[in-house]
């Protein structure tokens, strides 16, 4: 056999004589045709409100950076909240797959379950009765909100994979963390990510009714719009809210193609 | 042992007493097995389905923690060493591969050596060393995932992944059940292949008696608990099985079975004339015509036998070699079992076939006489053999009997 050099043996790995040459995971329309849709309809909005003639107290709710401020507040609470809906769901996940922990399942899922099932408004109510109003009680209430499709897709996936599979991982020598890093979780990767887009939506959703708990947001915009009886502040308001859960579920969708493993793609 | 050496060869693998008890059922899984298997042998597990047979060896690895008895290998008690480590030593191969699919073929058979700290560069050469000893072509493979390749190609990279750390100890569980038969049949050869190069210590799993003849050095025919009803050469369970249950196993057409025991390296491989599709057709015609049988086999380019030419062929042809002359339907390698050539040289309507090496390239032939004397010995040796082993059988229950009726503890031997 003859030494290459590493360099050149690198290069012959990374990029192999494949049968069919890769398909890309990502398709041109998958990356154009959200964004493309987000910007006419902002586009449009931002025409509208150029030539529509705000009375005073439109004037005096969308003025000053209010705007951009409810915006950035909407979009904190989504990636906290969010943040901590991984750190917690994720290792409780694992943990209630592990054989010594498998029994409390059942329970941890029907505390996930109520979490959801309650109102998200009822639930924030609550909170800010025992928290006090402001931004971390918002913020509780949509980690609680958000955990259940995390975690039950985290115990879909990783009670998903086949046992042989992972009796041959202990079988030729990994330890148990090792097998739980390089073949559970990595298979499990799909349906994780399916959960965690979901949880994602789902607190933008939310977030807007941070606003009741005096967690600021887009709700802010809605609600003085409903208050006031003034049509293009609700209408900013509302649009902004689904042009960013939209935008966060296209991020998300991408960020799905990009990180499910090699290997598992049907047609590869 | 050294790990630089390039091939450590089997260790032996000692069973004491060795018993799985589950909680839950009164009668043990396996019952106290006592076996050793030498340096180097191919042991094949055959029984009924439930009798024990993987969760012995699962205990060889101890991914059954046995409830009772020892394990050693090389001498070396495993029975309370960690697991982990125990199994990085031991090879590990299973039904329908045991693939992880999210890694490329070449990253599976870097697992173990991997995890015991082997360096890149060592590793990216055994992984082409270990894809080129199992037939795939590293270039091509080693960049696919696992759901790129046949099951057969699969199974062979799972073969290459338990080998990759060059393991004394090699477990099978079943490794060829979920293939076709054409591919098992290919996979068995390539093991026996690989076992006269490497020299591994072997213990294979199956339920099928075939496979186990096929492979086995010796086979451990197991009853239920993993109780050993037999544990000798194939020959001798063949010719001379223990008891009505072994026999009910060994099933019809020993005789047959036989066959499979004898390698077409075992007999005499004849030398043929032959020409290659570069020769000159004068050279092609001359040969024909000198070599006094009236069939010529023509290689092609890379040595391999390529079709068969009778006199008149090329006339006929009007000296084309692309449409002169007949392919080359079968052929078999110097692995393969008599039964096989005899089922290729029954095919064959000359009464022969082409052996071939290991990149197929032409070694020799086979004809009908040759396999015909062979058979006709081998028959005759286990006749031969088989009245010695029933006269020893006689005395040994005799004095078993003998055991017995003075009270002494004969029941564990039975």
């Amino acid at each position: 056999m003859t030494t290459t050099p590493e360099l050149e043996e690198e290069e012959e790995t990374a990029a192999p004589t494949p049968p069919t040459p890769p398909k890309r995971r990502i398709t041109w329309q998958k990356l154009t045709i959200l964004p493309a849709f987000l910007v006419a309809v902002l586009l449009a909005t931002w025409l509208w409100f150029d030539q529509a003639d705000l009375d005073a107290i439109s004037e005096n709710a969308l003025s000053n950076g209010q705007v951009s401020k409810a915006l950035w507040q909407q979009v904190q609470l989504t990636v906290i909240s969010t943040f901590f809906v991984l750190i917690i769901a994720i290792p409780l996940g694992i943990l209630l797959t592990r054989r010594a922990f498998r029994k409390a399942t059942p329970v941890a899922m029907t505390f996930a379950n109520m979490g959801q099932a309650t109102p998200a408004i009822g639930l924030l109510a609550l909170l800010v009765i025992w928290l006090g109003a402001g931004e971390k009680a918002a913020l509780i209430g949509m980690v609680i909100y958000a955990v259940l499709p995390v975690l039950s897709n985290t115990i879909a996936g990783l009670k998903a994979n086949d046992p042989t599979l992972l009796e041959a991982a202990r079988g030729i020598g990994m330890s148990q963390l090792g097998v739980l890093k390089r073949v559970e979780l990595p298979l499990a990767v799909p349906l994780i990510l399916a959960g965690v887009r979901t949880a994602l939506v789902l607190n933008v959703g939310t977030a807007t009714l941070a606003t009741f708990g005096g967690g600021g947001g887009l709700g802010v915009l809605i609600t003085t719009g409903i208050t006031t009886q003034r049509m293009p502040v609700l209408v900013l308001g509302s649009i902004l809210t689904v042009s960013l859960a939209l935008l966060v579920d296209w991020l998300a969708s991408l960020a799905e193609l990009l990180l499910r493993p090699r290997g598992l793609e049907v047609g590869t | 042992m050294p790990e630089s050496a390039t091939a450590a060869s089997g260790a032996s693998i000692e069973l004491e007493n060795l018993t799985k008890r589950y909680a839950n059922s009164p009668q043990p899984a396996v019952d106290s097995v006592n076996m050793e298997i030498k340096a180097g042998e191919l042991v094949v597990f055959v029984g009924p389905s439930g009798c024990g047979k993987s969760t012995t060896l699962k205990m060889i690895n101890r991914l059954i923690e046995p409830t009772g008895g020892r394990i050693r290998i090389n001498g070396e008690d495993v029975t309370d060493i960690d697991p982990v480590k125990l199994r990085r030593k031991v090879g590990y191969a299973i039904q329908s591969s045991g693939l992880f699919p999210h890694m490329t073929v070449a990253q599976n058979i870097a697992l173990v050596p991997g995890m015991i700290g082997w360096s890149k560069s060592r590793i990216r050469d055994r992984v082409e060393e270990m894809l080129d000893l199992v037939g795939l072509d590293a270039g091509e493979f080693q960049g696919r995932y696992p759901r790129q390749l046949s099951g057969g190609q699969q199974q062979r990279v799972g073969v290459a992944r338990a080998l990759a750390a060059d393991p004394p100890v090699l477990l099978m569980d079943e490794p060829f059940g979920a293939v076709d038969p054409i591919t098992r049949d290919h996979l068995q050869d390539e093991l026996i292949r690989l076992q006269h190069e490497l020299h591994k210590t072997i213990v294979f799993v199956t339920h099928d008696f075939d496979e186990a003849i096929k492979l086995g050095d010796r086979i451990a025919v197991l009853r239920e608990r993993s109780h050993i009803a037999q544990f000798d050469t194939p020959e001798a369970i063949l010719t001379n099985p223990a008891d009505d249950f072994v026999s009910g196993f060994v099933g019809a057409g020993a005789a047959l079975k036989r066959l499979n025991l004898t390698r077409v390296r075992d007999v005499e491989i004849t030398d043929y004339p032959t020409v290659t599709v570069d020769d000159p057709l004068q050279n092609i015609f001359n040969k024909l015509r000198d070599s006094g049988t009236n069939e010529i086999l023509l290689l092609d380019k890379r040595g391999r036998p390529y079709k068969w030419l009778r006199r008149g062929d090329m006339m006929r042809a009007k000296g084309s070699l692309a449409r002169a002359g007949t392919l080359v339907s079968d052929t078999v390698t110097r692995d393969a079992t008599l039964r096989d050539a005899l089922e290729a040289v029954l095919t064959d309507n000359a009464g022969r076939v082409a052996v071939t090496g290991r990149r197929g390239e032409y070694i020799g032939v086979v004809d009908m006489e040759t396999l015909m004397n062979s058979v006709h010995e081998l028959l005759e040796a286990d006749r031969l053999e088989a009245m010695e082993a029933q006269h020893e059988l006689e005395e040994a229950r005799a004095f078993q009997t003998h055991a017995e009726q003075e009270g002494a503890g004969g029941e564990e031997k039975a």
